[in-house]
């Protein structure tokens, strides 16, 4: 415990740089997917394929990933651009089937209905179809940004700075509270983030609400019947 | 690109697979601590997945326990672990399972709860015990999400398990950090192109068996209609 006042100050700098690895990470995973997701839907043929090899780019293990990178685009080893594009890869390939299938589950009726009313295909996707597949896309979203703030701290065994960094610094010199702190910290980041998604959620989407309490309501009648 | 052609050089010597301490080697270690943090995690979730899918309670729970496990940083639980059991193969498998054991879990609930409740009643007004609708009915229709569950543990401990070699265990990490150590890149790089392949492969196996199973005949393949995937 007094390790962890002690280094409050490094502990915060490391919180700072581990989100600094993560959230440019899970941003682009998410704008990338979108297109993505919309090509693949548009394109039937292309559908399987597309979902199929971005899923399959999660099969290829962090470490290795970060490692094989610099090799690709000529980065160093320890640069902190690798981690974001590997961050981003996973978290693509995360991402584009859920995109695909909450895009996908708007249906053909509602779309339908949006052209009759006027809505030409761009104002279409952004203000009726996307709106409409927002509470799909976030819950997609959110396991991406759990599991890439939890994923960074691989990072810190080829010495990117890092909240992992309290583990490989704990571990070599011994210390407990640092490996505790790093623990902590990463969960509490992890939730933190989650937790601001869900209100971003509520603001963006306000008619989510409505809908869960109408249920509710519904069954209280069924009762009272 | 000269560096991946010096790994794979390197990947092409003799010396580099041979020996006890050799890629071969390496590879089968990572492939039995792979197999063993399956089997323990399976051991563990699967038949707990079952009940929750079964008699339908402990979800929420399960819930949230998938996702807190999901924030836990492996890495953290792994040097912890080690500052307190020292070097050696214990550290690794505590972080590997708990790594592993939440997809298998899922996996499993989810599977059992895919079943249609029609399909379960029908079994049910037959005549069939509790135990029976599960082992011939909800596991077998479920099957497909079982094994997904259990095919994204395995990957997730393979691409982990190169993290035992960090707290002085086997596996190919060994050579990742050999070369991380003695700045060989080439070497570094070699290890980690195996580990991807070696990934690629068991994700593979995994995915030519679900489609295996697919054809057995009473098995989850002969009533499509009746498996939803989630």
């Amino acid at each position: 415990m007094t390790w962890i006042l002690d280094n409050l100050p490094r502990i915060g700098e490391l919180t700072l740089a581990h989100l600094a690895l993560s959230l440019p990470a899970v941003i682009i995973a998410f704008v990338l997917s979108i297109p993505l997701a919309w090509g693949a839907n548009r394109v039937r043929v292309l559908r399987e394929p597309v979902l199929t090899g971005t899923g399959l780019l999660y099969a290829i293990p962090s470490l290795p990933l970060f490692i094989l990178l610099p090799a690709l685009i000529g980065t160093s080893v320890r640069d902190p651009l690798n981690v974001v594009i590997a961050l981003s890869i996973f978290g693509l390939a995360l991402m584009v089937r859920s995109a695909a299938e909450a895009l996908d589950a708007v249906t053909g009726d509602i779309r339908t209905s949006a052209t009759a009313i006027g809505f030409s295909g761009i104002g279409r996707f952004f203000t009726v179809e996307l709106p409409l597949a927002g509470p799909a896309l976030l819950a997609g979203v959110r396991v991406v940004c759990v599991s890439s703030i939890s994923l960074v701290s691989v990072s810190a065994v080829l010495g990117v700075s890092s909240l992992g960094s309290l583990f490989t610094d704990g571990f070599a010199r011994n210390i407990v509270g640092s490996i505790l702190a790093g623990i902590l910290m990463t969960v509490v980041l992890a939730l933190i983030c989650d937790l601001l998604l869900v209100l971003a959620g509520r603001l963006l989407m306000p008619w989510q609400q409505g809908r869960r309490r109408r249920p509710l309501l519904a069954r209280a009648r069924e009762v009272s019947a | 690109m000269s560096n991946i052609l010096e790994a794979l050089e390197w990947l092409l010597t003799a010396e580099a697979w041979a020996g006890p301490g050799g890629l071969w080697a390496r590879s089968l270690e990572h492939l039995a601590y792979t197999l063993l943090a399956l089997g323990i995690s399976a051991a563990v979730a699967l038949p707990l997945g079952l009940a929750i899918g079964h008699t339908r309670k402990g979800r929420g729970i399960a819930i949230v326990a998938t996702g807190a496990a999901r924030a836990l940083p492996t890495l953290g639980l792994l040097t912890l672990v080690a500052l307190f059991t020292g070097i050696g193969l214990t550290a690794p498998m505590v972080a590997l399972v708990v790594l592993a054991a939440p997809s298998v879990l899922a996996g499993a609930y989810a599977g059992v709860e895919s079943v249609n409740q029609a399909t379960v009643d029908a079994a049910r007004a037959q005549g069939m015990s509790g135990w029976q609708v599960l082992t011939q009915v909800e596991i077998p229709l479920g099957l497909p999400l079982i094994l997904s569950g259990l095919r994204l543990a395995a990957l997730q401990v393979i691409a982990t398990a190169t993290l035992a070699a960090y707290v002085g265990a086997g596996g190919l990490g060994r050579q990742l950090f050999l070369g991380l150590q003695t700045y060989d890149y080439s070497v570094m790089l070699g290890a980690s192109i195996v580990v991807i392949l070696l990934a690629i492969l068991v994700d593979g196996a995994f995915g030519l068996g679900q489609r295996l199973l697919r054809r057995v005949p009473g098995l989850a393949g002969t009533a499509p209609a009746n498996v939803t995937a989630r």
